[in-house]
């Protein structure tokens, strides 16, 4: 149970003009899931090397249950990463590798045969103890990863994208794994992905990362709808903006006058709605829609509109998009509980 | 699969014997001549055999067991020498980039491109100055101008295909910087130092001038004491000592034949230069 506290850490590599990681804050509770998401190269894994004491950072702090640990070696941290490509020591038996912390804390040998098989049963892969690394599937060397982190019990356990390498139907099952070790282990847990859909699976709270700066920190539901900036929407596939006034509960653009839900701000706004959330047919805040393209995808439906000179993109189910045919026009509603209204970003 | 054609296959084995014969052919009258008394033209074998140069040889008189003792320290010292260098200049060049890496290469290339005696020529006054010359330790240091280049370039071909990251994941389990190289990366870049190892031994088995000149004939090593009895005229000392000679080498070359192959990769640094 370990409260991870990053307070502006900044990283430039020697001769780069741009600090790959900018004065990023992070506050990540105790025993909590977090995944830092961004696009490749925004500097997730320098973050994560410099907490896990691989790199130095140039500024800021990291505290540890209000302690700085920048001073703290990376082997005395409890601080315990997990690569992508896993980094099995190849020519050691799959015990031997997840055993390899306690024997380098110098354990009795009989302990660390009891606890590694332990471990290897809490990962599931228990008579795999003396298989070599390239035996194994790549499913399966990711759980032998995750023993030989685990099995030294870290205060914080950080993953580098740990469901990447995986094909899709291991992806659920690995997950299912990572959440539900973490959650008995109650370790304070850190991943970086650039998939938004891996973070959302798998994470309690989502850190999006770009250009090296923190734009929004949130429960993973509120990045949908409740997105702080253009950037951040697109990148959770946010497709519909529009550009207009709030005045109360009611907004004013190009798309005439819509009713918007209560609590958002006066002023100039950009209003975004999900491409899920708009609805075919009548209802509040109807509009006449000219179809440009459908596109369909298996167990959904793409819809390229138009209403007036403003592009819509909806994704309605196969059913709902049965007759609709491009060219046509058609009535669709945008629920006001969907719309959100945010700043016009910076 | 289908086999090799008939000339294909006749090929291979001709080409395969002339490579033996040309390498063990020379050999023979070497062993012939440590059991001759006498083998005078046009004989096509001694007319008297005996085993008393072999006597000779391993007897106190003839200092060919001090010299092979000093032979096997020297190349000993060396090759723990170039281990202890050319690992981390292999580390530097094969997993770092940094400015004049070529130029570096190009030095460490030197030594087997240019003479070892026009090097020791000048090393020589240095040593004369530090107390070297005449010294056992003098000559080990001389021998790492030729076996430091083999060592280095093994190495960087091991480098080349190691990931560090390894060490990171053990330091991140808990290995102190010292465990990290004990338990991770001595066991991946083994390979590497095993075969430069040898060839280090063996090139500094085989020096002459640069042991002749630093040594200045006190330090007395096998091919040194070969020579004596060659051009003394003692054919049978010769070969008796020859045999010993080429014992280490025909050792190591059956040991590791299999990493020689090219196979392992362990060889892989001179495919890079």
């Amino acid at each position: 149970m370990t409260h991870v506290s990053i307070r502006d850490l900044t990283k430039t590599y020697a001769g780069a003009a741009q600090p790959s990681v900018d004065r990023l804050s992070l506050e990540i509770p105790s025993g909590e899931l977090t995944a830092l998401l961004g696009p490749s190269g925004c500097g997730k894994t320098t973050t994560m090397k410099m907490i896990a004491g691989l790199l130095e950072p140039t500024s800021g702090a990291i505290d540890f249950d209000g302690r700085s640990i920048l001073r703290d070696k990376p082997e005395s941290r409890g601080v315990v990463m997990v690569f992508q490509n896993y980094l099995l020591f190849p020519y050691m038996s799959v015990a031997d590798n997840v055993g390899f912390g306690l024997r380098m804390r110098g354990l009795p040998k009989a302990e660390i045969a009891a606890r590694v098989s332990e471990m290897l049963a809490l990962v599931r892969l228990p008579d795999l103890g003396r298989r070599r690394p390239a035996d194994l599937s790549g499913g399966q060397q990711q759980r032998v990863a995750l023993a030989r982190a685990l099995i030294v019990r870290p205060k914080v356990l950080l993953l580098d994208e740990p469901l990447s390498n995986l094909d899709a139907h291991l992806r659920l099952e690995m997950r299912d794994l990572i959440r539900s070790l973490q959650k008995d282990l109650r370790i304070t847990t850190i991943f970086v992905t650039h998939d938004q859909e891996e973070a959302v699976v798998l994470a309690d709270r989502v850190a999006l990362i770009l250009d090296g700066r923190l734009r929004q920190y949130d429960r993973a539901d509120l990045f949908y709808r409740r997105p702080r900036d253009e950037a951040v929407a697109r990148f959770f596939g946010g497709q519909n903006f529009v550009r207009g006034e709030v005045r109360g509960e009611t907004f004013e653009g190009p798309l005439g006058r819509l009713a918007l839900p209560p609590g958002l701000t006066d002023g100039h706004a950009l209003l975004t709605i999900r491409p899920e959330a708009i609805r075919l047919g009548p209802g509040p805040n109807a509009l006449e829609a000219q179809v440009v393209d459908r596109i369909y995808l298996g167990t959904q439906t793409r819809l390229r509109l138009r209403i007036g000179e403003v592009p819509l993109e909806a994704v309605v189910s196969p059913d709902a998009a049965e007759g609709v045919e491009p060219g046509g026009t058609m009535t669709v509603h945008l629920p006001p509980g969907a719309l959100w209204a945010m700043g016009e970003g910076p | 699969m289908g086999r090799d054609p008939l000339w294909m296959r006749t090929f291979q084995v001709l080409t395969g014997t002339l490579l033996i014969l040309w390498l063990v052919l020379p050999l023979v009258p070497l062993a012939i001549w440590s059991f001759a008394r006498g083998w005078r033209f046009p004989s096509l074998l001694p007319n008297q055999w005996s085993t008393e140069a072999w006597t000779f040889a391993f007897s106190a008189r003839s200092g060919v067991l001090e010299a092979l003792w000093t032979t096997t320290l020297i190349a000993l010292i060396a090759t723990v020498l170039s281990i202890l260098v050319g690992v981390p200049a292999g580390r530097a060049l094969g997993l770092y980039k940094f400015r004049g890496k070529g130029a570096v290469e190009l030095l460490i290339l030197a030594p087997i491109i240019v003479p070892g005696i026009a090097v020791a020529l000048g090393i020589h006054g240095v040593f004369i100055a530090l107390g070297l010359t005449n010294t056992l330790m003098g000559v080990a240091l001389v021998h790492l101008i030729p076996t430091l280049p083999y060592m280095t370039l093994v190495m960087a071909g091991i480098f080349a295909n190691y990931d560090p990251a390894f060490e990171d994941q053990a330091r991140s389990l808990g290995a102190s910087p010292l465990q990290t190289f004990w338990h991770v990366t001595l066991p991946a870049i083994m390979p590497g130092i095993i075969v430069g190892g040898l060839f280090a031994f063996l090139v500094s088995w085989s020096q002459y001038v640069l042991t002749l000149l630093i040594g200045g004939g006190r330090v007395v090593t096998l091919p040194l004491l070969l020579f004596n009895f060659v051009s003394a005229g003692r054919n049978d000392v010769s070969g008796a000592i020859g045999m010993i000679y080429i014992l280490p080498g025909i050792l190591i070359l059956l040991l590791t034949a299999r990493h020689l192959s090219g196979r392992s990769g362990a060889v892989g640094g001179f495919g890079r230069v």
